[in-house]
């Protein structure tokens, strides 16, 4: 199961974000995309399920080519896709256990109690029980998170996409979170892309890693690799921290 | 230029909207829950503003056809007509504009702006059939009711008014009311109020729908949608009453 991302631009107006950008992904591991603010990358996971739409190129979803899809066609991929949105996207008027629920509802013939056990699966999987009454206002940041994954699970995708899954959590709920998903990965055996500029996922667990700089794919390799590339703005952006630095020594 | 994209946008917007639905049975749901939200919801103030509007209608009618060759009972003749036709139907869906379509807009714009419309996207869930089409449907359901409900109150708040000042008595009122009256008027004000529903509706909807940015552009989505529902109802009140009222 792979997804080949095939020479692909997009452009908002005049601007140019994504030039040329073409990559593989694979199943099982835990494929990052890193790069700076503003790089292009919640524009490319965009482009990937098809919000925007490319203006060149071509997105292939283990041989079937979704760009040229219409609506119906990439319906039946859709309902493949979970995705986890930066700002988490829960619906503000349903419970946490209807967000859960809702791709369930319109899609799945399940009666009401295997949804619920679903939900309360889903919930578990993300140490979130409990909470099925309260409403996205009611939940702390990285509980959204939290529900928002959970949300993306629900319909067991076989694709996952996380666009910076643990941005502005303390550094003990990321790291619960990025094991969350790994295992998750791991265990239902899904293509899961996230993107990041977490340094400690990076070095963590980035078995693909894919670095983007102003739209255009300037690196890839492993978490291994990073200490000795050379490539001064690929080093520049790993290691601007001071504790990189270190780790680099 | 940009007035040409708005429109062919909103027609793209409206074909969107009858994809064929995931689930019938999730939009009789939706149907329902809006038919409440939209129609009870609006049940206090459009109420109030009726009272207040058949009160005013008539104390300005008696003011203004004060004359000996004007029998008395002809003011609830003119609050009668004015309430149906034009009062019940076209000003308190202009209210309704302010009231709903701001807040349609704003709920679309909002889950615009926070990725929630995307997610639904995702999901392979057509969005805009989804969210908005039942709003639609319910608000030509269920407002229709709501204005003869306020027809019955405008009417109610003429007499009160009337009464209370002594400016014509009950008696005279009803036989008012009663004399030659057409119930075509209230066929007409009905297919008015269909037609401003959906107005209020499916442009408040896409105005919320396109919303791009953040919390400032929700607000202005928000604006515009009131202030073009008002012009196109009274347009439409316009174009409506020279086909079908001459
Ligand atoms: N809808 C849009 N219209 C116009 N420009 C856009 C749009 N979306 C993104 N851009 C531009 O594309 C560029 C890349 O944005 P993108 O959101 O992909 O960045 P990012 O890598 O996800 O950054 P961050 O880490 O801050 O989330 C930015 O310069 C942004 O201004
Ligand atoms: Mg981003």
């Amino acid at each position: 199961m792979k997804i080949e991302v095939k020479n692909i631009y997009k452009s908002f107006g005049n601007k140019q974000v994504l030039e040329d950008v073409s990559v593989t992904f694979e199943k099982g591991k835990m494929n990052l995309v890193i790069g700076g603010s503003g790089s292009g990358k919640t524009v490319l996971i965009k482009c990937m399920v098809g919000l925007y739409e490319v203006d060149k190129g071509q997105i292939v979803y283990d041989d079937r080519n979704f760009s040229d899809m219409d609506f119906k066609e990439r319906k039946h991929i859709r309902q493949e896709i979970g995705m986890v949105f930066q700002g988490g996207a829960l619906f503000d008027s349903l419970n946490v256990e209807k967000n859960i629920m809702f791709g369930l509802n319109m899609f799945s013939t399940m009666s009401r109690e295997e949804k619920l056990d679903r939900v309360n699966f889903c919930l578990q999987r993300v140490n979130l029980p409990n909470v099925n009454k309260l409403f996205p206002s009611e939940l702390s940041g990285g509980m959204k998170k939290r529900v928002a994954i959970a949300r993306a699970i629900a319909m067991k995708p076989k694709y996952l996409f996380c666009d910076e899954p643990n941005s502005g959590l303390d550094p003990r709920t990321s790291i619960v979170i990025d094991n969350l998903i790994e295992e998750i990965t791991k265990e239902f055996d899904i293509l899961t892309i996230i993107n990041t500029h977490d340094m400690n996922t990076v070095v963590e667990m980035g078995e693909n890693i894919v670095y983007i700089h102003k739209g255009k794919v300037w690196w890839e390799g492993t978490n291994h690799e990073i200490y000795d590339v050379d490539n001064k703005e690929f080093n520049d952006f790993i290691f601007a921290s001071r504790i990189m630095k270190k780790l680099k020594k | 230029m940009h007035t040409l994209f708005h429109i062919g946008r909103y027609c793209i917007f409206m074909k969107g909207l009858f994809l064929k639905p995931e689930k019938i049975s999730v939009y009789y749901k939706q149907i329902k829950l809006e038919m409440i939200d939209i129609g009870y919801g609006s049940l206090g103030i459009s109420v109030l503003i009726s009272v207040f509007m058949g009160a005013v209608l008539t104390i300005q009618s008696v003011h203004n056809l004060v004359s000996p060759l004007v029998p008395i009972y002809a003011i609830a003749i003119v609050t009668r007509d004015a309430v149906i036709l034009e009062f019940s139907p076209t000003v308190v869906c202009l209210v309704l504009a302010g009231k709903v379509g701001s807040s349609i807009a704003s709920q679309l714009g909002t889950m615009r702006v926070t990725e929630q419309i995307d997610a639904l996207e995702i999901m392979g869930i057509n969005s805009s059939g989804y969210l908005v089409l039942p709003k639609i449907i319910a608000a030509m359901l269920i407002l229709p009711f709501l204005i003869l409900i306020t027809m019955f109150v405008g009417i109610g708040g003429g007499w009160m008014a009337g009464s209370i000042t002594g400016l014509i008595n009950s008696h005279e009122f009803r036989r008012g009311l009663l004399s030659g009256f057409d119930t075509y008027n209230i066929t007409f004000a009905s297919i008015k109020v269909v037609m401003f529903a959906f107005i209020i509706t499916s442009v408040s909807a896409y105005q919320g729908f396109y919303t791009e940015g953040g919390a400032l552009e929700v607000g202005q989505s928000s604006t515009r949608a009131v202030v073009w529902s008002s012009v196109l109802i009274l347009f439409m009140d316009y174009v409506l009453t020279q086909l079908l009222l001459i």
